[in-house]
């Protein structure tokens, strides 16, 4: 029996849209994936030289454009090792296999005395002088069902440590940024954003054309400049913002009371589970419940959202930093009513993105701006302030948990409710553009809510929310809201990141109740042998047992999830200490994400993501008046310091058997629930509302 | 109104035509075309766009041009020697200590300055150092190991 073809192959099914050998010696790597510092190209070309028999230094990947390169969809939910990977598996063992076999016909032997090194073809006795550069045809045919990807115990360049391939480049300043993008006859836009979310442009004065001035843009509440120099664009801006006048309307909910608006928002419940089972909600003897809740919380990249547009005739060119050139060439054909052949799309790297920030916004504020001045490229780069006021954010959440416990201390019962905007606002979503500029042109509607998918299918605000421990009742709901004051769309790790931090507080609480030590009472609910390993060797990694009790001021947590429920394995224990603010001392991690293509790239994704679960559970959130995000500074919206992050150990639970899973991801829940875990630890009260910042200890300890 | 200024930029004398008033970091993109500092958020408080002035790290999308006038401007492209990584870039190499990168140079030349003065920090020196230097990907457990390697390798600064 053969293994379908992988999706993103089943979709792109031509080999030499994936792979090409025409510079001698060098294969070029076509993939739909895009490098935002999550190491993914350095994983593919691995995957590639391993397959291929060629040396990773012989490899190259190719930029990604909606000119050239398959349509893998969005890069992003830790599936491009999954996807991209699963593709050039097949691609590139079927590519070798393909050598050797017209090889072995001109050589009138049989494959199987053949083998490949460094892209040629051997026998026992040397060199033959063919090679993936020498046969024709390689490989200019269509994907079949068949061709044998090797097992992971002969990988010799896949499942090592390498190191990135994009980091030379990074080290030593040389371009390579969409931000560093020069193009003969360049000029700069900027765009003066309303000074409100809802807002109506009365009055701007024409300020003509100042010096580098090349012209004012104006529809309905889009307003910009291009000028032949940045600087020029924003002294312009400036000017502009200030001579501008504005009609501006209150929208936003008191953030304040963040669970007022959620429970008060229309919203559209689902059932996500329902799993009744009588006879165990019979044996309940004692009930718990508790209500858990995030506030927004920005992507907060450090590069603001930069583009690149060029039109010559009808025909658009954009350069984009987005996740989803395909979707964005979809969205600005939509909205601007072109034919989506003539709009193309090159991805150029910029910074990290951590989900749907204003990279396809910053595109489309590109493409109006260059239709001004046909033939010569515009680039815009956003300012710090819109940057954090006007990108999407991810939604603030709450979650509503109760649980039965029978007289032995497991739980029988368990009931969960979500309410949350959307997570799925990308360009494109339900057919709608979603692109900013557009919906402040003259006559256009705002942004409609985000979407959140199929209520079971863990594609956004359901991410997680169901419990992974063995629960014979079970019934969780979703309760999407229908109105969006603040836009929202994805963010790392969606609805996970608050459902972990939920269900594993919740856990620690019924524990409690249970007069359990944590670990033994997940371990007594979990059945599962690989989610079961990660909790016993990140409670051996950091020494759980032994751990320091009663010592005031110092608290120990535990957090564990299955990303997606579904997808890899990640279990955290994290150190705090706690006096008149709370320090993150330490976080240990173990992880079990299946096979793993490199370790290091691993380590270092699960790294950074509990750095920044750890930065959105103690610092973080979006801040604002009636009107207006108001945390549009470094000042006003902190992250993590230096000074300030904790040390991180990682451990990989070897899983060589298992299909990937992807590692960017899965540890934003279990960090938080550690977290969450340590502070109530070491100060003796729960806290249930993040960001778990001194104000919210100190409520939590009044309210106690 | 315009005038020339007169700066030194990795080892280069330059003269400047223009604004006083202008940012150094605007300067050093769009005017010498370095890419190496970059804009992280105009007002000093995201460290991506450091150099040394003299020297010493500091910001630069938030430094008048005219400051720098007649002092010494090393941005990350002046560190190699030849072929030659600073071994703070080598240690940044070697720790694998990035994900996107985009702060790299910034926080490599917080290390520089941070090594010119003190050889020998403590992990508490370099995390003081490196505060004022963000990293929204999470890098920075490997970055300060980077930079206690390249201080322990003996052949920091110049």
């Amino acid at each position: 029996m053969t293994d379908p073809l992988p999706p993103s192959l089943a979709a792109n099914p031509r080999l030499d849209g994936w792979l090409d050998f025409s510079a001698r010696g060098l294969v070029t790597v076509r993939p739909g994936k895009v490098e935002y510092g999550q190491g993914v190209w350095t994983a593919l070309a691995q995957i590639a030289a391993e397959e291929l028999d060629v040396r990773l230094d012989q490899v190259r990947i190719a930029p990604v454009s909606t000119a050239t390169s398959p349509d893998e969809g969005v890069t992003s939910g830790s599936r491009s090792i999954e996807d991209s990977g699963g593709a050039l598996h097949w691609v590139c063992a079927q590519a070798r296999a393909a050598l050797l076999a017209a090889a072995a016909a001109r050589l009138e032997t049989a494959p199987a005395t053949l083998s490949v090194r460094g892209g040629e073809v051997r026998t026992a006795a040397g060199g033959t002088g063919l090679s993936y550069w020498s046969v024709p045809g390689q490989p200019g045919r269509a994907a079949a069902p068949g061709a044998a990807a090797k097992p992971p115990a002969r990988w010799s360049v896949a499942g090592r440590s390498v190191p990135r391939i994009d980091l030379p480049d990074k080290v030593t300043g040389r371009p390579r940024f969409l931000h560093d993008l020069v193009l003969p006859g360049m000029l700069f836009g900027r765009v003066v954003r309303p000074p409100a979310v809802d807002a109506t442009l009365v009055e701007v004065p024409d300020l003509g054309h100042p010096p580098g001035t090349a012209a004012q843009v104006r529809s309905g509440d889009f307003l910009a400049v291009i000028a032949e120099t940045d600087r020029a664009a924003v002294a312009a801006a400036a000017r502009l913002a200030r001579a501008a006048r504005w009609t501006v309307r209150d929208s936003l909910p008191d953030e304040r009371d963040l669970k007022g608006f959620l429970l008060a928002a229309p919203a559209q419940a689902q059932p996500v589970v329902q799993r009744r089972d009588r006879a165990a909600a019979g044996r309940v003897t004692r009930q718990l419940a508790a209500e858990f809740s995030r506030p927004f919380i920005a992507h907060a990249s450090v590069a603001p959202s930069c583009a690149v547009a060029r039109w010559d005739g009808d025909a658009v060119t954009v350069w984009s930093h987005s996740q989803g050139i395909f979707a964005l060439r979809g969205a600005l054909a939509t909205g601007l009513g072109l034919d989506p052949a003539r709009v193309t799309v090159h991805h150029v790297e910029g910074a990290g993105v951590y989900g749907h920030n204003a990279a396809d916004d910053a595109a489309a504020d590109a493409v109006l701006l260059a239709r001004e001045v046909p033939g010569r490229p515009v680039r815009v780069l956003w300012s710090r302030a819109d940057e954090l006021g006007w990108g999407p954010v991810g939604p603030a959440m709450l979650a509503r948990l109760s649980a039965g416990l029978d007289a032995a201390g497991r739980i029988q019962v368990w009931r969960q409710d979500v309410w949350s905007n959307g997570f799925i606002g990308r360009p494109g979503t339900g057919g709608e553009p979603r692109l900013l500029a557009l919906s402040h042109l003259a006559g256009a509607a705002p942004i409609p809510p985000a979407l959140d998918g199929p209520p079971s299918g863990a594609m956004g605000a359901t991410r997680n929310a169901v419990p992974g421990y063995d629960i014979p009742d079970l019934g969780v709901t979703r309760h999407r809201l229908l109105a969006m004051p603040i836009r929202t769309s994805s963010l790392r790790s969606l609805g996970a990141f608050l459902n972990v931090f939920a269900i594993e507080s919740f856990m620690d609480e019924l524990a409690a109740a249970a007069g359990a030590d944590p670990v033994a009472f997940r371990l007594a609910h979990l059945t599962d042998p690989r989610a079961r390993r990660v909790i016993e060797e990140v409670a051996g990694l950091a020494g759980w047992a032994t751990r320091p009790r009663g010592t005031g001021g110092t608290g120990w947590g535990l957090g564990y999830a299955r990303y997606k429920g579904v997808a890899g394995y990640c279990a955290a224990v994290a150190e705090v200490a706690a006096d008149t603010a709370i320090h993150l001392r330490r976080l240990w991690l173990a992880v079990d994400v299946g096979r793993v293509i490199n370790p290091d790239g691993v380590i270092n994704q699960v790294e950074g993501g509990a750095v920044q679960s750890a930065s959105w559970a103690l610092r973080e959130q979006v801040r604002f008046d009636r009107a207006r995000i108001t945390s549009v500074t470094w000042d006003s919206y902190p992250i993590l310091r230096f000074t300030e992050v904790p040390r991180v150990a990682v451990r990989i639970v070897a899983a060589p058997g298992q299909p990937e899973t992807g590692a960017g991801e899965l540890a934003q829940g279990p960090v938080a629930g550690a977290i969450g875990n340590a502070v109530a630890d070491a100060v003796g009260v729960r806290v249930r509302d993040l960001p778990l910042t001194t104000e919210q200890v100190t409520r939590a300890i009044e309210e106690a | 109104m315009k005038r020339d200024i007169q700066l030194t930029v990795n080892g280069v004398a330059r003269v400047i035509s223009g604004e006083p008033e202008t940012p150094l970091l605007d300067v050093l993109r769009h005017d010498l075309g370095l890419a190496g500092p970059r804009f992280g958020c105009g007002a000093g408080l995201c460290g991506a766009c450091f150099v040394l002035l003299d020297g010493a790290a500091r910001s630069s999308c938030d430094l008048p041009v005219s400051a720098a006038a007649g002092r010494a401007v090393t941005t990350v492209e002046g560190l190699a020697v030849a072929d030659r990584l600073h071994p703070v870039q080598q240690a940044v190499l070697d720790e694998q200590a990035a994900q996107c990168g985009y702060c790299t140079s910034g926080m490599i030349m917080s290390a520089v300055g941070l090594l010119r003065a003190v050889p020998a920090p403590t992990e508490a020196e370099v995390r003081a150092a490196l505060d004022g230097n963000l990293c929204r990907c999470g890098s920075h457990q490997r970055i300060i190991r980077a930079v206690l390697r390249a201080a322990a390798a003996g052949r920091a600064g110049d």
